[in-house]
């Protein structure tokens, strides 16, 4: 388990080879890797955004995010987990935070992905203060984490054009 | 010993300081507490609260010595 917030640019794939790298004993008993990587966009509620500041709480947010890993092992059958989440300056395009779980299973791999990508979201001391062309702004509420389900309609690749 | 107020985000910039120490006379809840920090100010809405590094409601009480933070609703990931 790792878990870790740093102002530090984030590299998501040398930081997920790295751990598994280190947990390369233990490759053999997962079957199921599941990775989230949040990166900055370059517009916003409309808006076009030219860099943002990620501001935490310091000892809280790193316990925070311990104790969703912690739950997330309880509730799931998951062998390992790695966090990682930016804070400071950051411009369009670079990582904010990754998260990888690694379980024997698919199912409980990416449940546990989602939950502790969706709980970090919506609990974890992080704030976000976006610069537009004029002016700077506090981002008040997260985009939801659920999409519309498109309208059954059987197999996609077997409609006609 | 009093207890820590610390703010954070936009609250930190609305309330132009990063912390304030208040002396408590007893335990008193977090909103109590607001209150005596922030010179009686309106809660804000979505205020959330921690209470030495927790989660905390605004009826948690506060005993001397703890760090209290008020922040508004969280933006990572």
């Amino acid at each position: 388990m790792h878990v870790a917030v740093t102002a530090e640019p984030i590299e998501p794939y040398r930081l997920l080879a790295e751990h598994e790298a280190r947990r390369a004993g233990r490759r053999a008993a997962c079957g199921a890797t599941a990775v989230f990587i949040g990166t900055m966009r370059d517009h916003n509620e409309g808006d076009p955004v030219q860099a943002m500041t990620l501001e935490h709480y310091p000892g809280m947010t790193e316990r925070y995010l311990e104790r969703l890993v912690a739950e997330a092992r309880a509730r799931w059958a998951i062998d390992d987990a790695l966090v990682v989440h930016r804070v400071g300056e950051l411009r369009p395009g670079d990582p904010i935070v990754v998260v990888g779980v690694w379980a024997a299973h698919r199912a409980h791999a990416l449940a546990a992905c989602r939950h502790l990508i969706e709980e970090l979201k919506s609990r974890a001391p992080f704030w976000k203060k976006e610069r537009l062309p004029d002016g700077e702004r506090w981002v008040e509420h997260n985009t939801p984490g659920e999409v519309e389900e498109p309208p059954a309609g059987g197999d996609p690749a077997r409609r006609s054009a | 010993m009093p207890v820590r107020v610390r703010f954070f985000a936009s609250l930190r910039e609305r309330m132009g300081q990063e912390e304030v120490q208040v002396r408590v006379d007893g335990p008193l809840t977090v909103r109590e507490l607001w209150a005596l920090a922030t010179d009686g100010r309106e809660l804000p809405p979505n205020l959330l609260t921690a209470v030495n590094l927790e989660h905390a409601e605004l009826d948690w009480t506060v005993q001397d010595g703890d760090e209290v933070a008020f922040f508004p609703p969280v933006t990572g990931g």
